[in-house]
C-alpha cells in the first residue's frame, strides 16, 4: 500500500512534465493539423538553456525562489524564440501543402536541432547538483516509509499554476478566442480580421515556453541531461496527447498524468527495461478502441 | 531601390540579428563543460557573433533580392525544368542508369571507398522502394519501418548463426519473419488515419528496438550478434586460403586473390535485390491489388464503396513492403557480419522515410536521386563528422520547402480506364 502511494506520487510527477510538454503538441495539432515533430527537441532546447542558467545563478548566490523565477522566466523566453523560428523556417511555407510535407519538414527540423546542440554543447551527459533537499515523509511507523520532497511539490504545484494561468488564457481573453476560431477554420477567421499567421506564431510560442517549463522540472528532477532527451519525452508526450484525444486541452494532461503513472507502475511492479514498451503498447491499444483518445471529439469524414 | 526600402530591409535585418543573438546566445555561446565534480561554463562569444554577422548578411541580401523580385526564381526553373526532363526521359534514364550500376565496378576510378558508398546507396535505395510500395502506393506512412529491417536482420543473423544454413535459404525465410512482423503490426493498426498510423508504427519500431536491447538469452542484447556468415558465390567462398576439401572463389576461376572480388559481389548481390523489387512493384502496380493501393491513397471512402476492403488491401502493402525491408535486412547483416540494435534506430527509419517522400511518393526514380543525394550530402561532410547530420536535416527541411512534393512528383495513376489523357 505504501508502496502504491509512492509510486503514485512519482507518477502524478513525471505526469505532469509529460502534460505540459504535451499540450504544445495538441494545440499545434488543434490549429495547424500537423504533428510537430520538433517540438520534443523544443522541449530539450528548454532543458539546456534552464541547466546554463542555473549554473550561472548558482555562482552568484541569490536565494532559491530568485534563481527559480528567473530561470523559468529566461527558459520561456529562450525557447519561445525558438519555437517562434522553427515555424516560421519549416512549417509557414509548407502551410496548404500537401499533409506529408510538414511532417518530413518537422522530422529533419528535429535533426537539425538535435545535432546543432550535440555540437555546440558536446555530446556526454550533463550532470546537476541537486538544488533541493529534503521532503515530507508520511507512514513513519511502517516499514516502506513515503516520501513527498519539496521538489515533487514544486513541480506540481507549478504545473498547477500554469494550467490556471493556460487555462484562462485559452478560453477568456481574445487571443484565445481567436485560437479557438483558428482552429475551427482559417479562412472564415481570417475574413474577420484575425491575422492567422500571428495567431499560429503565438501557439507555437506558447507551446514551447510550457515545453521549456517541462525541461527545466526535467533538469530539477532528473540532474542528468544530454542532447538526445528530446526523442523518448517527446514520443511519449506525444502519446499523452493521443491518449487524451488530440486537439483537447484538459485531454493533454490527462493524457500526460496517465502515461507518467503507466510508466512508473510499469517500473515499479512489473519491469524497468520494458517500461518505454509499455508507453507505447498503451498507446496502440487505446488507439484501437478509443480512436478519438479519451476526450477527443470524433472524427467525422466528409465525402 | 527606394532609400525606404533599404532603411526598411536594413531594420528587418536588425531584427533577425537579435533573434539569432537570443537563439544561439546562450546554446552555443555558453558551452557547459564538466571538470572533476560540477559543471562550468566556456563562453564562445566569437563563435555566436559570426552566426548573428552571417543571419543579418543573409537577411539583408535576401531583402534586397526579393525587393527587386528575383527570389529563387533560378531555383525553381532550373528544378523544373529538371523535373519535365527526367519524366520525359525516364525509360532512358532507367536504363542508362542501370548500365552504369553494371558497369561501375570496372571503372577505373572506382576504389574500396565508392564501392563501400555504392552499396550502401544501392540499400538505401532498396530499402527506398520497399517502402514505397507502403508510403508511395498504399499513401500510409510508416516510421517505423526499420523495425522491419532489423526483424530481416536478425533473423537471418539467428538462422545463419545456429542452424549454419547458406544464405539463400536465410534469405527468403528472414523475408517471411518481416511480412510476418508486417502482418502482426499492421493488423491491429492499419484501421487508424495516417498520423496515428505513422505514430503508431514509430511506437512499434523504438518496441523492436527495446526488446533487441533486452532480450538478452537471444539477441545477446547490446553487444549484438558477431561472426555472422560471409556470403559464398554459389558455394564458392572468398576466402585467402580456403578450409580443407573447399575451393575458394579466387581459386576456381584462377584469380589473383583480392578482397574487392567481395566486395564487388556483395555490390552485385544489393543491385540484384534492389532491381527484383523495382521490377516487382512495377508490375504489382497494374496487378489489382495494385491498382487498389493507388486508389485507396487517393480516396479511402469512394474504395470502400465500390467493394474495396482497405484493411486486407493495406495489409498486403504492410505486409510486401515489409518482406523487402526483411530482404534489405539479411543482406546488412551479411554484408557486415556483425548486428547490434544500435543499426536499427529511429533516425535509419527517418532517413528511408526522408528518401521516399523527397523522391516524390510512388516515383520510383525519385528514390534513386533521392538516395545519392542524401547520401552523398552526408558522405560530403564525412570530413566534418559533426555537422553531417545537421547538412542532412537541413536539406530535408529547404528541400521540403522549395519543392513539396518531392524532386519527381509522380501521383499519376499506373493506368487510366481510357488510356493516358493528355
Amino acid at each position: 500500500m505504501e508502496y502504491f502511494i509512492q509510486q503514485l506520487v512519482n507518477g502524478i510527477t513525471l505526469g505532469s512534465i509529460y502534460g505540459l510538454i504535451a499540450i504544445g503538441y495538441t494545440m499545434v495539432y488543434g490549429i495547424i493539423g500537423m504533428i510537430n515533430f520538433a517540438h520534443g527537441d523544443i522541449f530539450m532546447i528548454g532543458a539546456f538553456v534552464a541547466l546554463i542558467s542555473f549554473i550561472i545563478f548558482g555562482l552568484t548566490g541569490v536565494a532559491l525562489p530568485i534563481i527559480l523565477l528567473l530561470v523559468l522566466l529566461i527558459a520561456m523566453l529562450f525557447t519561445a524564440c525558438y519555437g517562434w523560428t522553427v515555424e516560421k523556417l519549416a512549417y509557414k511555407p509548407l502551410r496548404g501543402s500537401f499533409r506529408l510535407a510538414p511532417l518530413i519538414s518537422a522530422l529533419g527540423m528535429s535533426i537539425v536541432l538535435q545535432n546543432y546542440v550535440q555540437v555546440s554543447q558536446g555530446a556526454r551527459v550533463k550532470p546537476m547538483q541537486p538544488l533541493f533537499s529534503g521532503g515530507l515523509e508520511f507512514f513513519k511507523n511502517s516499514e516502506f516509509i513515503v516520501t513527498v520532497s519539496y521538489l515533487q511539490i514544486f513541480i506540481v504545484v507549478l504545473t498547477i499554476i500554469l494550467m490556471g494561468i493556460f487555462t484562462y488564457l485559452i478560453t477568456k481573453t481574445d487571443l484565445g478566442r481567436a485560437q479557438r476560431a483558428c482552429e475551427q477554420d482559417r479562412t472564415m477567421t481570417a475574413l474577420l480580421g484575425i491575422n492567422v499567421d500571428r495567431t499560429i506564431s503565438i501557439t507555437f510560442i506558447i507551446g514551447s515556453s510550457l515545453a521549456s517549463v517541462a525541461g527545466m522540472m526535467f533538469v530539477l528532477y532528473y540532474g542528468v541531461i544530454d542532447f538526445y532527451i528530446g526523442f523518448l519525452a517527446g514520443i511519449k508526450a506525444f502519446t499523452a496527447a493521443v491518449l487524451g484525444g488530440i486537439g483537447s486541452l484538459p485531454g493533454a494532461m490527462l493524457g500526460g498524468l496517465l502515461i507518467g503513472l503507466i510508466e512508473t507502475f510499469w517500473a515499479g511492479y512489473v519491469s524497468l527495461e520494458y517500461k518505454d514498451v509499455a508507453a507505447f503498447s498503451v498507446l496502440i491499444i487505446v488507439l484501437i478502441f478509443f480512436p478519438t483518445g479519451f476526450l477527443g471529439k470524433p472524427d467525422i469524414e466528409k465525402v | 531601390m527606394e532609400k525606404k526600402d533599404i532603411i526598411q530591409s536594413f531594420k528587418d535585418s536588425l531584427f533577425t540579428g537579435l533573434i539569432a543573438l537570443a537563439l544561439f546566445g546562450p546554446i552555443v555561446g555558453l558551452r557547459t563543460v564538466s571538470k572533476g565534480e560540477g559543471l562550468f561554463i566556456t563562453p564562445q562569444w566569437g563563435v555566436v557573433f559570426l552566426l548573428v554577422g552571417l543571419c543579418i548578411l543573409g537577411r539583408f541580401l535576401i531583402n534586397i533580392n526579393s525587393a527587386r523580385r528575383t527570389e529563387f526564381k533560378i531555383f525553381s526553373t532550373l528544378s523544373s525544368k529538371f523535373s519535365s526532363v527526367t519524366e520525359d526521359k525516364a525509360k532512358h534514364f532507367a536504363i542508362t542508369g542501370i548500365l552504369f550500376a553494371v558497369v561501375f565496378p570496372f571503372l577505373p576510378f572506382t576504389d574500396r571507398y565508392f564501392m563501400d558508398v555504392a552499396i550502401m546507396i544501392l540499400t538505401y535505395i532498396m530499402l527506398g522502394w520497399g517502402l514505397n510500395i507502403v508510403v508511395g502506393l498504399a499513401g500510409l506512412l510508416d516510421l517505423g519501418y526499420v523495425a522491419f529491417y532489423a526483424v530481416g536482420a536478425y533473423s537471418y543473423a539467428l538462422i545463419a548463426t545456429t542452424f549454419g544454413w547458406s544464405f539463400w535459404i536465410c534469405l527468403p525465410l528472414a523475408g517471411v519473419f518481416a511480412a510476418f512482423f508486417g502482418i502482426l503490426l499492421g493488423f491491429p493498426v492499419l484501421r487508424l488515419r495516417g498520423d496515428y498510423l505513422a505514430i503508431v508504427t514509430l511506437g512499434f519500431g523504438e518496441i523492436i528496438r527495446i526488446i533487441l536491447i533486452n532480450w538478452y538469452e537471444v539477441t545477446n542484447g547490446p553487444d549484438g550478434i558477431t561472426g555472422i556468415p560471409r556470403p559464398s558465390f554459389f558455394g564458392l567462398p572468398f576466402k585467402r586460403s580456403p578450409d580443407e576439401g573447399e575451393t575458394s572463389f579466387h581459386l576456381f576461376f584462377n584469380l589473383e586473390y583480392s578482397t574487392m572480388h567481395r566486395i564487388i559481389f556483395l555490390y552485385y548481390l544489393i543491385l540484384v535485390l534492389a532491381l527484383i523489387t523495382n521490377y516487382f512493384t512495377l508490375k504489382i502496380r497494374k496487378l489489382p491489388v495494385g491498382r487498389a493501393w493507388e486508389a485507396l491513397r487517393e480516396d479511402e471512402i469512394a474504395c470502400k464503396s465500390l467493394g474495396v476492403n482497405p484493411t486486407n488491401t493495406k495489409l498486403t502493402a504492410f505486409a510486401i513492403g515489409a518482406m523487402f525491408g526483411g530482404f534489405a535486412g539479411s543482406f546488412f547483416a551479411t554484408r557486415q557480419a556483425f548486428i547490434s540494435p544500435e543499426s536499427f534506430t529511429f533516425i535509419e527509419s527517418a532517413i528511408i522515410v526522408a528518401i521516399v517522400v523527397l523522391g516524390g511518393m510512388g516515383s520510383q526514380t525519385g528514390v534513386v536521386l533521392a538516395s545519392i543525394f542524401l547520401i552523398g550530402i552526408t558522405e560530403m561532410f564525412r570530413d566534418l563528422e559533426q555537422y553531417r547530420m545537421i547538412a542532412f536535416g537541413g536539406a530535408m527541411v529547404l528541400i521540403m520547402v522549395f519543392k513539396p512534393k518531392g524532386i519527381l512528383a509522380n501521383r499519376k495513376p499506373t493506368i487510366l480506364m481510357h488510356g493516358d489523357k493528355k
